[in-house]
Formats: C-alpha cells, structure tokens, sequence
C-alpha cells in the first residue's frame, strides 16, 4: 500500500517583486485505493498544492514535509518523483514542438518502467489506450499539445495516466474545459485506471459536476492555502447548494484570530 | 540593420576574382565579417601556407568518374569565380581539382561517397561535380580531420538534371573550416542541398545558387548543432537572375554553452528579369542553455513585382523552463528531455535531405553530444524491437 503523506506544508511562490506565501500548512493523507477531491475558489492555492508535490522550480517550499512510503520526496528531483509513481495531470499542459505523441508517451513509459517495451506490444498498448479515450490514432504523430484544443489535453493528460500507472496520480482541474461527452470519456479512464486499486487519486477541482462521474472517497474544501473543511462525499453535495461562502469566511474568521 | 541603404543588388558579391590581393584583408567591421572572430581563423587572411595536404577520397559507384584536373582548366566561365580572400586563396593554393561527373542521362542510385579529410595543419581543396543533363545522382561530402581548412566546392546540374547533395562538416574539435558551396542550376535542373556543421572550432560556410536558365528549383537545407564554444556561421546566397525558378531555404540550429554563437545569414536576390520566381527562406533557432547567443538575419532584395511568392522568416527560441518540466514529470531525465526536443526540433530537415542513412547518423552524433545513454538512443531509435 503506497501512502503520500502531506505534513504542514508551507510554500512560496517566486515572482518578480519577491517570494510570495500561497500554501499555509497543508495537511493530507492519499493512501493508494482512496480518491480524495480537493475543492476550492479560484486562486486558492490549488494548482500550487499539485505543482509542489510534483516539484516545480518555481515554488519553494519553506516548511512541512512530503514523503511517499516515508521517502523524502522534496530531496527529489522532478522526474525523480515521477519515476518513484507521482504523477499530475496539468491544468494547463505544456506545449513541445516537434515532439511527436508516440515518441514523448514511449520515452515516458520507458524511463518509468526502466526498460523499453517491445515495440510491437508497445503500439498495440498505445492504441487500445488512444482508442479508449477516443482519441484519434493521428494524434501519435502530432507535436505534443500543439495545436490541441483544451479538451483534446485533457484526453492526452489521462492518456498518460493510463499508460504510466502511477501510485498516486493528482489531476489538476482535469474536468475544466471538457463538454458533458468529453468529461464522461475522461471520468471512465480515471475510473479505469481507479478500478485496478493501484492508484491513490488526488482530484482538484472548483465544480461538483466531475465528481457525479468520479465518486470521491473524500473531499476537502481549500481556502487560502490550506484544508479548512473535510468530509466524505456529502461534503460536495454541501458545497454544491451553498458555494464556498461560509468556509471563505470561516477562514478570514481563522487567519485573523 | 544597417543604417546605410546601398542601391540594388548589395547582397550579391561586390568582387569576384581569382587573386587573392584583389580583396581587402578584413578588420571585422565589414558587413561580412562583423560576426566571424577573425582571432579563430588561423591566419587564413593573411598569406598562409599550405602546411598539410587535404585527402579528398571518392568512392564513386559505377558510371561515374573522377579525375584530377588544373584548376587552370576550370577558371572563367566553367566555374563561379572566388568571392572574398578566403576563397581566391583556396583556389590559388589548391592546384588541381578534384571533378566528380556524373554522365547526361544517367541515373546513379549509390550515393557519391566523398570524404575530404583535413589533417593538422592548413590545408587547401577544391571539389567540382558536374551532373549531367537529365542525370539524377546524390553525393554525401563529409569534413572530417583536426586542421585548418578552406576550400570550395562546386556543384554544376545541367538541364532538368536532378542532384542531391548532402554536405557534413564535423572534423575534430580543434578543426577549423572555412569553405564555399556553390551550386549552378540548368534549365529545370533541381537540387537538394543539405549543410550540416556539427564539429569543428570554428566553421564558416558560404552556400549559394546562381541559376543559368529559367525553371531551376533549389531546395538549401541547413543543420548546424554547437556547443562547448564553437562558432557556426552560415551564409546563404540564392542568386536569381532568370524567370521562373524556386529557391526554398530552411536552416535550422540548436546551440548550448557559455561562449557558442551561431549565425545564419540568408540573402536572397531576386533581379529585374527573374519574374515568376517563388522564393522562401526560414532560419530557426533553438537555444538549450544561457551563454548561447544565434544571430539571425534575412535579406530579401525584390528588384521585379512579378514573383509568384517571395518570404522569409526567423525566430530564435528557447527550450524553456515549463517544456522541461513538464517532460521530466513525466519520468524523463533533463539530458533525455533535451534530447527529445532537439530530435524534434531537427526531424523536418533530417526528413528532406533524399540521402539515404544521413538522418539517423547525424542523429547519433547529435545524442552522442548531448550526452545521450545506450538506452535512450533504443527508445528513441524507432527501428528496433525495443529489446533490452
Ligand atoms: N507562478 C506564479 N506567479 C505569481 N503568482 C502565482 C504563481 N502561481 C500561483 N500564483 C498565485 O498564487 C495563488 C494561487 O494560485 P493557484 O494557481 O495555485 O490557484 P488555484 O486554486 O489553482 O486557482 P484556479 O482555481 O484558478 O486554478 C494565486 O493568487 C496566484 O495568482
Ligand atoms: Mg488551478
């Protein structure tokens, strides 16, 4: 049983005028088989939560602790941390010229797996997984997230999900930007990937309307940087009918006092 | 740009001529030599002796023959005359040339195998091909050697003949190599010219087109991959001065390493009578670390409306911080990653240049100076069965 265990996190943004404090001691336990939503308004501090877990050099952690199965993760490097089994699937995926789909999705699996698989296994790997998420297969020779719209991303994200086979997979606002039919194709592949029991999910999200597809065992409301609120799932149906109102104020009322 | 607008045509060559002292030695302030480090040219300006002899080695599939000949023999109007001191001493001090023919009406499958190979010391060459009226044949000219070298090398396609020529300059590091690669174009007559500078401390390369009858088509790739200091310079001069031709022109270089400069130089010269022609040319520039500066600059000089397209484009970029990240979240190592943009980046041009076996060898040269491990050249090499 993997575990990713968050200990009072506190990180920092590095922007021109200096570091700027987002996350304010996180607190957040994903053991594998669990699917937690973390929910919360925009600018909260959510995409920063999954960016510090997978190591991006623009955020600085300044106190509190992240470690997978008791291992540093911090002490690790990106790609370090994806080969130990984190993974995000982005809000805003990255865009590579000239880097065609099959060859980033094999370089990927390969450096994960630590060997290549046999190429004629390999492509019949990558298309089953292509055409589960209907994706088209002219998609392996295109320049990775060139030119795709913002739901064809998305797809490409869960792509990855699936053929990586992460331990603990964080989706950043993977429902944003997706059509009723898009989102149902892209909820059925996490569900795929959830079903082996291999994965500890981490959904953040700012609507309800995912997770009707993908059923949280947990959810925690995020205001300015930290969990002010957790519950089970009817926690979500909670902050459906009511917004993130009360839990803003509650911590306004908790910061300042 | 400079701020001196000279009247037409000032991008062809002021003067052309066999004698070295009827050009100046440059200071470095010249137009043309403002980017070049003089320091690095072993003297070459200057009065240099040859000190060593430069190999040129054809292995010539059947049909096509080599022979020695004067250069006295290919003055005038048989070949395309120096244009600055560099070239009129390589043509001074080489005496003989070595001429490649391919026969009219042949078709040549084997690639023209040439190896010219430029010991210690500085040495001289001259290299001429002649591809026969509707022949077809291709030629991979490769640099290698660790020493100081100028030469030219002229490639003449006749009438709706067709050639393929692949050049590769990667001599040892200490290598220095200033060389002209002039192609003159017949009556539809077609080329495919790649450049390919990957070695070397400093290299210099001056490729042009004149076209001598309507309807020549040139296609000028160019790949150049520096580091570690060196200097790349390449300088591109599509001449065209009758109706109807094309000329496209891509160049594209990847750089890293404190102190590495690259220059591509595109000058395209379209005069009064050559209307109907379609011309584009793009440099495009991938900087991998800081300290690495490319230096692009386009010139289209339209003397005629009537032309059926004319462009150019340039852009510098970087491989930057997100593309990184977002690779290595994916498990893949910063040298992989890199690895895998640069391949992107170059595939266009590897996949153009109608040499058999030249994408996947430059390609393992390239990783090789990226630092690229025996598994990443299996992922990434698409051919095997992925064993490991
Ligand atoms: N790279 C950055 N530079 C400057 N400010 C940043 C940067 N990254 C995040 N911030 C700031 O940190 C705060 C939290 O941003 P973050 O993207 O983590 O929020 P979020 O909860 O994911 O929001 P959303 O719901 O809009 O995706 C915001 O105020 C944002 O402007
Ligand atoms: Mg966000």
């Amino acid at each position: 049983m993997s575990t990713l265990e968050i200990v009072d996190l506190h990180a920092s943004v590095e922007t021109d005028t200096g570091d700027q404090p987002i996350l304010r001691g996180v607190d957040l336990t994903i053991t594998q088989g669990q699917t937690h939503a973390v929910m919360g308004p925009n600018g909260s501090g959510k995409s920063t939560l999954a960016y510090v877990i997978a190591g991006h050099p623009k955020y600085r952690v300044t106190q509190g602790s992240i470690t997978l199965d008791g291992t540093d993760v911090l002490d690790m490097s990106v790609d370090e941390r994806a080969r130990a089994g984190l993974f995000l699937a982005m809000q805003y995926p990255v865009e590579i010229p000239g880097v065609s789909v099959s060859n980033f999705l094999r370089t990927s699996v390969t450096a994960v797996r630590g060997e290549a698989p046999k190429l004629r296994l390999w492509l019949k790997e990558m298309k089953e997984a292509m055409a589960a998420l209907s994706i088209d297969p002219s998609f392996a020779e295109r320049s990775v997230n060139e030119g795709f719209s913002g739901g064809e991303k998305k797809r490409h994200e869960i792509l990855q999900l699936e053929l990586i086979k992460p331990k603990i997979a964080v989706l950043d606002e993977t429902d944003s930007g997706l059509d009723v039919d898009a989102l149902r194709v892209v909820s059925e592949g996490v569900n795929r990937y959830r079903e082996s029991g291999q994965t500890g999910t981490l959904l953040i999200t700012h609507y309800t309307r995912i997770l009707r597809y993908i059923h949280p065992d947990f959810v925690h409301v995020f205001v300015d940087g930290r969990i002010v609120e957790s519950g089970g799932p009817e926690l979500a149906t909670a902050l459906e009918d009511e917004g993130y109102e009360k839990f803003i104020g509650a911590a306004r009322a908790g910061a300042s006092s | 740009m400079s701020p001196v607008m000279v009247p037409a045509t000032d991008h062809a060559p002021l003067v052309v001529s066999y004698d070295p002292e009827a050009f100046e030695v440059p200071t470095g302030r010249e137009e043309e030599w403002r980017f070049t480090p003089l320091a690095r040219l072993a003297g070459l300006h200057e009065h240099p002796q040859a000190t060593s002899t430069a190999r040129i080695e054809v292995s010539a599939p059947s049909g096509v023959t080599v022979t020695d000949v004067d250069v006295a023999e290919l003055e005038g109007d048989a070949s395309a005359p120096p244009i600055d001191r560099i070239s009129a001493i390589a043509w001074a001090q080489a005496s003989t040339i070595t001429r490649v023919v391919v026969p009219a009406e042949s078709q040549i499958e084997d690639v023209i195998d040439i190896v010219v190979d430029t010991p210690a010391g500085v040495s001289f060459g001259q290299l001429r091909i002649d591809i026969g009226a509707f022949a077809q044949a291709k030629a991979l000219i490769r640099f290698t050697g660790a020493g100081v070298f100028a030469g030219g090398i002229q490639v003449h396609v006749a009438d709706q003949a067709r050639a393929a020529v692949a050049t590769v300059i990667d001599p040892a590091p200490t290598a220095v190599n200033v060389s002209r690669l002039h192609v003159r174009l017949g009556r539809d007559a077609s080329v495919t010219s790649s450049v390919i500078s990957l070695g070397g401390d400093l290299v210099r390369m001056n490729a042009s087109v004149e076209y001598t009858a309507p309807g020549g088509d040139a296609e000028f790739l160019g790949l150049f991959f520096a580091d570690g200091g060196q200097h790349h310079e390449h300088r591109v001069f599509v001449d065209h001065s009758q109706p109807h031709g094309r000329s496209s022109v891509t160049y594209k270089g990847a750089l890293e390493g404190e102190g590495t400069h690259t220059v591509w130089i595109g000058d395209v010269l379209v005069r009064a009578n050559a209307i109907g022609i379609d011309t584009y040319e793009v440099n495009r520039n991938l900087v991998l670390s800081d300290g690495a500066r490319a230096d692009s600059v386009p010139n289209l000089e339209l003397e005629t409306g009537e032309v059926v397209g004319a462009g150019h484009a340039s852009a510098t970029g970087r491989f930057d911080d997100e593309q990184m990240f977002y690779l290595r979240s994916r498990g893949i190592t910063e040298e992989l990653a890199r690895v895998l943009v640069v391949r992107g980046f170059f595939a266009d041009i590897l996949g153009r240049t109608r040499i058999p076996g030249l994408a996947e060898s430059v390609m393992t040269t390239i990783d090789a100076r990226l630092g690229v491990s025996d598994l990443v050249a299996e992922v990434l090499g698409d051919g095997d069965d992925g064993q490991s």
